[in-house]
C-alpha cells in the first residue's frame, strides 16, 4: 500500500517501527497532490518546503522518542483556518492574498502535536455551500467521478483525504458542511458539539453554528483527531469547560442494547436508492445488537427555514469586517452567493423585520431544540442519511440557489441543536458513495464514534478508495 | 415674518461616554494607554479586527460599570448580554460595534445637582473604536483605542439650560474619579458629551418635539455651555420664522465657534441590532451587586454633607475641600494628626488660603507647620504695659479717637505695639493691654 | 400570490455592496424565492416559547484585566494596501 494511503493509526505504528520516515510519509502526499490536484483543485496552496521542513523535525523528535499524538503525519487545513505566515483566502478574491499573523487555535494544537500541514484546501467560498462550485478558484472535483460534486464547503478537505493528499483534513460544519462532503467522498466526518473545538482564528461563518471538525478515513482515525483538537480555550469564550475524555478508549466496547432512533422526517421524501441504501444500514445496525426505534422530530420540516434566516443574519455581520482597508480586497470582489447571503442577512435583520424573521426563527430554534432534547429521553442516538438525493453532477444545482439550500435539510437541525454528528460511509449508488450519519446528544461524541466504529468495521468500505492502493 | 416664541422651552438629554483605566482593552489583552503611542502599536487580531478573532469579556471593566451605575441610583437587572450593532465606518475594524441594547447593565437612576434632580436612563458597556486623523486628501486610522472599554451614560431629556449641563459633567467627572474607574479628563477624550437638543413651543405639553439635534465633538468643558448656548440660540431662529430645525447631527466647530451640520447620509443608520453570539450573557446574584455595592467609596455628596457636619465647615469650604478626593483624604488624615490641637477651621483655610501642594507636603507635617505659625512668644507683662503706655503717649490721636467712638483706632495701636516688640506674641493680650490703658 | 417587497438597492447599501445594474433584477428574483419558502414559519405556533441566541447555556464568561504582548506595528500593518507614516490610510472622510 502506497503510504499516502494509511490510516493515521498504521502511519503512527509505521513511523513509530522505523519502518519510514515522516518525511518519506510527507512526500507520497505531495507527490499525489502534484499528480492529482490540477485535475481536482482540492489545494488552494501547497506548503511544500515547509512542509518537508517540519517533516524533517517530526523525524527528529520520532528518533528522539517523543511521543506526540500526530508527530510526523501529513495533514491539511481548510483554507479557512488561520494559518500563521501562509496564504488564507476563504477561497474568495477578498482575501486572495491575505497573510494571517496568528494561527487559529487548532492549528496551534495539531502543530503542538507534530502534525505536519501539506496545504491549504479549496472550499466553496466563505463555507457558503452544499457542493464545493461556489469557489473563486474554480470547483472542487470528486475524485470517485470527476463529472460530481464533491460536496462542499469542505470539499476540498474531504477530496484532499479520500484521495491520498493527506491523511487528515479540517474542517467546519455549519449546515452540514463537514458531514456531506465525507458522504460524498466514502470518509468519515466529524462535526462535534458546538464549542468542543475553538472557533479562534476560523475565519467565521455564522457564529452561533460554526462547528470545528474533520476528515479521516477511519473512525478511530477520527477520535484520536479530536483528542488533539477538542477543549476550553480562553481565546473562545463560547467553549464550555467540559473535561475532554480519552475518545479513544470506548471505541472497541460494540453496540449491543444501544437504542438508536429513527426520525420518521428525515425519510420523507428522500430519494428511493437513499432510503435502500439507509434501510440496508439500518439493518447492519440491527445485526450489530443495537435496537432500532422509530421516534418523531415534529419541527424538521422547519429547519432549513431558520437556518436560513439566523445563519445569513450572521453572516451579514460576520463579513462586515471586510472593507478592504486594514487587509484583503474591496467588497465589490465577494463573489454572487457571498452576496446574496448578505443581503437576505441584512434584510432580515433591519428595522420592521427583525420581529418577523430572526426573532422568529429564534423562537422556532428552541423548538428543535426540544424536538432532540424530547427523542434522547427515548434514544441514545439517532441515526439518519445524511443526503436527501444521491451526489449530484457539477452544474446541476447552481444556479437555483434555493434548490442548493435544500440539500442541507437532514443536516441543519444538528447545528442549530449545537449537537454533535458523524458522517460515515455506507455504500456506493452506482458507484457513487453514500453515507450515514449519528447524532447524539452534547458531548456524546465517544458513543457516536463507537457506533460508527463498530458499523465502519462491520462495512469495511473505507477499504475502498477511489484511485489503486 | 418673525414671531417672538413666549412659551417655548428647551429640551435637552445627555450622552457621556466614559473611558475606563482598566490595564487591557474590552476583549482583548492589548494596552489600553493609547495617547501619545506610536500608531497601531496596541493592536491585536481581536481589536483589529482580523478574519477569525473572538472577543472575550473584560470582568474588571463590567465590574466598574456596574459600580458608576451604582453611584448614579440605577437598578442593576440580574441578567444583562452584549449586543452587535452594525455600521460601516474605517475606524470600526469589525464592522460592527460590540455594545448593549435591550439588556444593559445598569437601567432607571438619577443624580442629584444643587438640589435638582435629573433622571439617568441607563448606563451600559461598550468598545471605543480606532481614531481618524485627516492630512491633506486622506484620513489616516490608528487603532491602538479601538477596543478600550467605554462606559455610555444617557440622561432623560431632564436639562434644559448650558449651565446644569456643565455642573451634569462636572458632577460625574468628579464621581467616576472617586471611583477610581476613569481619569475622565475631557481634552484626552476620556469623557465625551453628545447633548440632544431640541426645543418645544409649547412649554405645558408633555409630547416631546418630533426632532431633535445631537452635537459632537465638544471636547473640553470651555465648550459645552458655549455650544449648547449656540444651538439653543440657532434653533430658536429657525422656529422663530415658523419653520422646524432639521433632525441631524451636528458638530462643534472650534474655529467658527458653532455647529455645523455634518454631511453624514441622509437616512438614518439602521443598527440591525441583535444578539453577540460570542459572547455567553451575564448573570449575577443579588449578592455579587451587594458585594460591588459595598466596595464604592464614600461619594461626593455624602462626603460633602458629613464635612459640613463633623468638621463644622461652610458649605463653600467643604465643596473645595471635597472637589478632589485626594484632597478631601489629605484634610482628614490632617484633622486626624491634629489631635485637637489646630481645629477642622483652620486647617480648612490653611489648604485652601495658602493653597499648598498636598504631594510635597504631609498631613502631619502641615500640622506641625500651623502649629508653628499660631505659636506666640512670651512677653514679660510689665515689659509690655510700659511699651503699651509709650505707644499710647506718642500716638495721642489714638485716645482722642477713641473716646470719639472710633474703636478701629485700636488695629492701629496694637500695630504700633508689635512693631516695636518685632516678636510673635499673643495679639489679644496687646488688645487687652491697650483697652486697660485706655479707661 | 407572494406579495413581499425587497428594496435590493437599500439592502445593498446598508450592507455597503456594490452591486452591478444588470445583477438586482436577479437578486431580486432570488431573494424573493428564499423569502417566500421562509413564510413557511408563520405557521409555528410560538407564543410562549422563548428565544435562543446560544446554544451553550454558557453565562459568565469573561477575562481577568490582564494585558497580553500586542501584534507589531508591522504585523499590524503587513497586510493593508494604503498606509502612512503606521497608520491605515483610505480616501479622506468628508465629515468628522
Amino acid at each position: 500500500m502506497k503510504l499516502n494511503n494509511l490510516t493515521i493509526k498504521k502511519a503512527m505504528q509505521g513511523l513509530k517501527d522505523r519502518q519510514y520516515s515522516s518525511v518519506e510519509l510527507v512526500t507520497a502526499c505531495l507527490d499525489q497532490i502534484r499528480m492529482r490536484n490540477q485535475n481536482l483543485n482540492a489545494f488552494i496552496t501547497v506548503c511544500e518546503d515547509k512542509a518537508l521542513e517540519q517533516a524533517k523535525q517530526a523525524d527528529v523528535l520520532i528518533k528522539d522518542g517523543q511521543d506526540l499524538p500526530l508527530l510526523g503525519i501529513p495533514i491539511a487545513a481548510k483554507d479557512i483556518f488561520s494559518t500563521k505566515g501562509v496564504k488564507t483566502t476563504a477561497a474568495s478574491k477578498v482575501l486572495d492574498s491575505y497573510i494571517p499573523p496568528y494561527d487559529a487555535t487548532v492549528i496551534s494544537k495539531l502543530k503542538n502535536a507534530g502534525a505536519v500541514i501539506v496545504g491549504k484546501t479549496n472550499l466553496d467560498a466563505w463555507a457558503h455551500g452544499s457542493s464545493g462550485e461556489n469557489s473563486d478558484f474554480g470547483a472542487v472535483k470528486n475524485p470517485w467521478n470527476e463529472e460530481y460534486v464533491p460536496g462542499g464547503s469542505s470539499s476540498g478537505s474531504a477530496v484532499s483525504v479520500t484521495s491520498g493528499m493527506a491523511l487528515a483534513a479540517t474542517g467546519t460544519d455549519t449546515g452540514g458542511s463537514i458531514r456531506l462532503p465525507a458522504s460524498f467522498t466514502n470518509i468519515v466526518g466529524l462535526k462535534p458539539t458546538y464549542g468542543r473545538v475553538s472557533r479562534y482564528g476560523i475565519i467565521a461563518m455564522a457564529s452561533s453554528l460554526d462547528c470545528v471538525g474533520h476528515f479521516t478515513k477511519t473512525v478511530e482515525d477520527s477520535a484520536l483527531f479530536l483528542n488533539v483538537t477538542a477543549g476550553k480555550d480562553s481565546f473562545d469564550a463560547t467553549t464550555p469547560p467540559e473535561i475532554v475524555p480519552d475518545y479513544l478508549k470506548s471505541l472497541p466496547n460494540g453496540i449491543n442494547g444501544l437504542r438508536i432512533g429513527v426520525p420518521k422526517e428525515y425519510i420523507e421524501g428522500i430519494e428511493p436508492e437513499i432510503f435502500n441504501n439507509f434501510k440496508s444500514s439500518l439493518k447492519i445496525l440491527g445485526k450489530l445488537g443495537a435496537e432500532i426505534i422509530n421516534i418523531s422530530l415534529p419541527n424538521t420540516e422547519y429547519g432549513i427555514a431558520v437556518y436560513y434566516i439566523i445563519q445569513p443574519a450572521e453572516v451579514s455581520s460576520n463579513l462586515a469586517r471586510f472593507d478592504g482597508i486594514r487587509y484583503g480586497n474591496d467588497r465589490a470582489s465577494f463573489g454572487n452567493e457571498a452576496k446574496r447571503r448578505i443581503m437576505l442577512g441584512t434584510f432580515t435583520l433591519s428595522v420592521g423585520y427583525y420581529d418577523a424573521y430572526y426573532k422568529k426563527a429564534m423562537k422556532v430554534r428552541t423548538l428543535i431544540i426540544q424536538d432532540f432534547e424530547n427523542a434522547y429521553k427515548k434514544v441514545d442516538a439517532i441515526v439518519s442519511p445524511v443526503s436527501p438525493t444521491v451526489v449530484w453532477k457539477i452544474g446541476e444545482k447552481v444556479n437555483d440557489p434555493l434548490k442548493m439550500y435544500l440539500s442541507d435539510v437532514l443536516t441543519v437541525n444538528c447545528n442549530l441543536a449545537g449537537i454533535p454528528g458523524l458522517s460515515v460511509p455506507s455504500g456506493f449508488i452506482q458507484g457513487l458513495p453514500v453515507g450515514i450519519q449519528f447524532l447524539g446528544p452534547k458531548f456524546s461524541e465517544e458513543l457516536l464514534f463507537r457506533i460508527g466504529h463498530t458499523f465502519e468495521q462491520e462495512t469495511r468500505f473505507f477499504e475502498k478508495t477511489p484511485y489503486e492502493l | 415674518m418673525k414671531k417672538r416664541l413666549m412659551n417655548y422651552k428647551v429640551i435637552i438629554g445627555l450622552e457621556v461616554h466614559v473611558e475606563l483605566k482598566t490595564q487591557s482593552k474590552m476583549f482583548c489583552g492589548c494596552l489600553t494607554d493609547y495617547f501619545g503611542q506610536k500608531p497601531n502599536s496596541h493592536t491585536c487580531p481581536v481589536c483589529l479586527g482580523l478574519p477569525g478573532a473572538l472577543p472575550v469579556p473584560n470582568q474588571q471593566a463590567i465590574e466598574w460599570c456596574v459600580q458608576i451605575g451604582l453611584a448614579l441610583n440605577c437598578q442593576i437587572p440580574l441578567f444583562a448580554k452584549f449586543d452587535r450593532k452594525n455600521y460601516f465606518y474605517p475606524d470600526l475594524s469589525k464592522g460592527y460595534q460590540i455594545s448593549q441594547y435591550d439588556e444593559p447593565f445598569c437601567l432607571g437612576g438619577h443624580i442629584q445637582i444643587k438640589g435638582k434632580k435629573f433622571g439617568i436612563t441607563r448606563v451600559h458597556m461598550e468598545e471605543d473604536t480606532g481614531k481618524l486623523t485627516h492630512e491633506g486628501g486622506s484620513s489616516l486610522i490608528d487603532f491602538n483605542r479601538s477596543g478600550v472599554p467605554l462606559v455610555e451614560i444617557v440622561t432623560e431629556p431632564d436639562f434644559d439650560n448650558a449651565k446644569d449641563v456643565k455642573a451634569y459633567l462636572q458632577k460625574l467627572q468628579q464621581i467616576v474619579r472617586y471611583l477610581g474607574v476613569s481619569d475622565a479628563d475631557m481634552e484626552k477624550g476620556q469623557m465625551r458629551l453628545e447633548p440632544n437638543i431640541s426645543i418645544t413651543l409649547n412649554s405645558n405639553s408633555k409630547i416631546l418635539p418630533k426632532y431633535k439635534v445631537e452635537v459632537k465633538n465638544i471636547n473640553s468643558f470651555g465648550f459645552v455651555e458655549k455650544a449648547i448656548d449656540f444651538e439653543i440660540k440657532r434653533q430658536l431662529e429657525i422656529l422663530e420664522k415658523g419653520d422646524t430645525p432639521k433632525q441631524e447631527t451636528r458638530g462643534w466647530d472650534e474655529e467658527k465657534n458653532g455647529t455645523v451640520s455634518q454631511r453624514v447620509k441622509e437616512e438614518a443608520n439602521d443598527y440591525r441590532y441583535f444578539p453577540e453570539p460570542d459572547i455567553p450573557p451575564i448573570r449575577w446574584t443579588a449578592k455579587q451587586i451587594e458585594i460591588l455595592k459595598s466596595q464604592i467609596p464614600e461619594l461626593p455628596d455624602e462626603k460633602l454633607t458629613r464635612f459640613e457636619k463633623e468638621f463644622s465647615l461652610s458649605m463653600y469650604d467643604a465643596e473645595i475641600l471635597v472637589k478632589d478626593d485626594q484632597q478631601a483624604n489629605y484634610f482628614e488624615q490632617a484633622v486626624k494628626d491634629a489631635s485637637g490641637k489646630v481645629t477642622p477651621k483652620q486647617i480648612a483655610n490653611y489648604i485652601i488660603n495658602k493653597k499648598i501642594s498636598i504631594d510635597e507636603i504631609l498631613p502631619a507635617k502641615l500640622i506641625e507647620d500651623i502649629l508653628t505659625a499660631n505659636k506666640t512668644e512670651e512677653i514679660n507683662i510689665n515689659e509690655l504695659r510700659a511699651i503699651v503706655q509709650k505707644v499710647l503717649q506718642d500716638n495721642p490721636k489714638v485716645t482722642a479717637e477713641f473716646k470719639n467712638g472710633k474703636e478701629n483706632v485700636i488695629q492701629f495701636a496694637i500695630g504700633q505695639v508689635m512693631y516695636i516688640i518685632k516678636k510673635k506674641i499673643d495679639v489679644n493680650i496687646v488688645r487687652k493691654l491697650i483697652l486697660e490703658e485706655l479707661k | 400570490m407572494y406579495s413581499m417587497k425587497i428594496d435590493v438597492l437599500h439592502i445593498a447599501k446598508l450592507a455597503s455592496l456594490p452591486l452591478k445594474d444588470d445583477q438586482i433584477q436577479k437578486y431580486e428574483e432570488q431573494l424573493l424565492e428564499i423569502l417566500e419558502y421562509i413564510e413557511k414559519l408563520k405557521k409555528v405556533n410560538t407564543d410562549k416559547v422563548h428565544e435562543t441566541s446560544q446554544v451553550t447555556n454558557l453565562e459568565n464568561v469573561t477575562r481577568e484585566d490582564s494585558t497580553a504582548p500586542s501584534l507589531s506595528p508591522d504585523q499590524a500593518l503587513t497586510n493593508t494596501k494604503s498606509q502612512q507614516n503606521g497608520s491605515f490610510k483610505v480616501k479622506a472622510i468628508l465629515e468628522q
